[in-house]
């Protein structure tokens, strides 16, 4: 097998259309990036997922953000994805204009110095992310602790894959099969979408970033889906050279150590029963109080944000996107995010 | 949001090591994995979150080896 006889297999098939959902947007972005698209049969769909943290966070959590940022004696750090989301009254990057104490940071880990340099000053750090990087939040906590760093807090919309993935197969039928995100299953484990494979009968293959991995897990699932019926659909993984059977395990056993899960709100598809987690009891001094921000705002009638979370349409039909609704006058999240799918497909439109 | 991208680890001190990124030299954390310098680690968020085991070339020729057993 190499890549020319995959590419031109995609390009061939004839057979029914099938829905392949990508899970994860960095996985949207390659796509595009590497064209991907345009070396596939029109009867193959790609459809993005809920896989972009910032695009699946609720407004109310956003909001919380930018009053700590207005405290007095308060920071709010943050991945830089976060600044232009919007909240119910703006976004971070627009509260920073008016005065907001914002800062970027590279790594929440560079925070415990910050914060021990500057004791008068509670830093409140966004943590926003999917288990990729839930460990990099529980290091710094281990740290803090260990160097009795007291003025850091977490307010959290951390996410799990898992419960999201398990209402898609439930709720969405139409997808045929899904390709996982690469850089969580870094850390859950290509077994970890097993149970699902088998309760659904649909392939889950896990793949890598390059435009190879990427053919390659098309192929993969197209192979699953034309094999007889009775034969087991299952879990494939393609990335071997990151992704373990089994994940990091120590990176889980990590996360396990200081968060629990809990029922989280996910834009587009609600709230999903431990689908979030969240400081155990015994750390919640650090916590800023990350429960409950479950209000979303009030999306315009037109946006259809939640549909394209799901994969019911693409973003090109939603009737605002690259009108009314583009990079610079965003709308809705999914076109603010580097990694929401409408703002990937915007910047890329001229390979639709 | 979740990409991690593949440095060079270049020096291990307890949890801290350098990583060089295309020549840039970045403060990782390696206390989630095994890690020994010259190997090429995944990092997120300033953490290292696996070893990348094989160079992409090997990697990819396994991966058709791989899918080749699928047909
Ligand atoms: S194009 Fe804009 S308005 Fe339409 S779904 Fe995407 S973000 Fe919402």
């Amino acid at each position: 097998m190499n890549i020319e006889q995959i590419i031109s297999e995609l390009k061939e098939y004839k057979g029914p259309e099938r829905k392949i959902m990508e899970v994860c947007g960095t996985h949207t972005a390659s796509i595009f990036k590497s064209g991907v698209r345009s070396l596939l049969s029109s009867g193959i769909k790609l459809i993005s997922g809920p896989g972009c943290p910032v695009c699946v966070t609720p407004a109310a959590y956003i909001d919380r953000c930018i009053s700590y940022a207005m405290l007095e004696n308060h920071i709010l750090v943050t991945f830089g994805d976060m600044m232009k989301v919007p909240g119910t009254a703006g976004s971070l990057s627009q509260a920073k204009g008016n005065g907001a104490k914002v800062e970027l940071m590279y790594s929440p880990m560079e925070i415990v110095d910050r914060a021990e340099r500057n004791p008068g000053t509670t830093y409140v750090i966004a943590g926003v992310g999917f288990e990729t990087t839930v460990p990099a939040y529980a290091l710094t906590i281990e740290e803090a602790v260990r160097r009795g760093v007291s003025n850091l807090r977490l307010l959290t919309a951390l996410k799990t894959v898992m419960p999201a993935l398990q209402w898609i197969c439930e709720n969405e039928t139409e997808i045929d099969g899904f390709l996982c995100p690469g850089h969580v299953s870094v850390i859950i484990g290509s077994a970890a979408y097993e149970d699902l494979a088998e309760q659904y009968q649909k392939p889950f293959v896990v793949a890598g970033f390059e435009p190879e991995h990427i053919l390659a897990g098309v192929y993969d699932i197209m192979r699953q889906l034309q094999t007889a019926s009775g034969v087991e659909k299952g879990v494939h993984n393609l990335y071997k050279n990151a992704v373990r059977t089994e994940g990091n395990k120590k990176a889980m056993s990590v996360i396990e150590r200081y968060f629990e899960p809990g029922a989280a709100m996910w834009r587009g598809l609600g709230m999903i029963e431990d689908s979030g987690l969240y400081l155990r009891p015994e750390y919640a001094a650090y916590d800023a109080g990350s429960k409950g921000l479950d209000q979303d705002i009030e999306l315009p009638a037109a946006c259809r944000c939640g549909d394209v979370i799901v994969g019911r349409i693409n973003p090109n039909e939603c009737p605002m996107f690259g009108k009314a609704c583009n990079p610079m006058n965003p709308y809705g999240p999914c076109m603010v995010s580097s990694e929401g799918a409408c703002g990937i497909w915007h910047r890329n439109i001229g390979m639709l | 949001m979740c990409i991690a991208i593949p440095g060079k680890i270049i020096s291990i001190e307890g949890h801290r090591a350098k990583a060089d990124f295309n020549g840039n030299l970045v403060d990782v954390n390696v206390g989630l994995i095994d890690a020994k310098i010259g190997d090429y680690v995944l990092v997120h968020a300033g953490c290292a979150i696996e070893i990348m085991e094989k160079d992409r070339a090997l990697e990819l020729i396994e991966l058709f080896h791989d899918l080749d057993e699928l047909a």
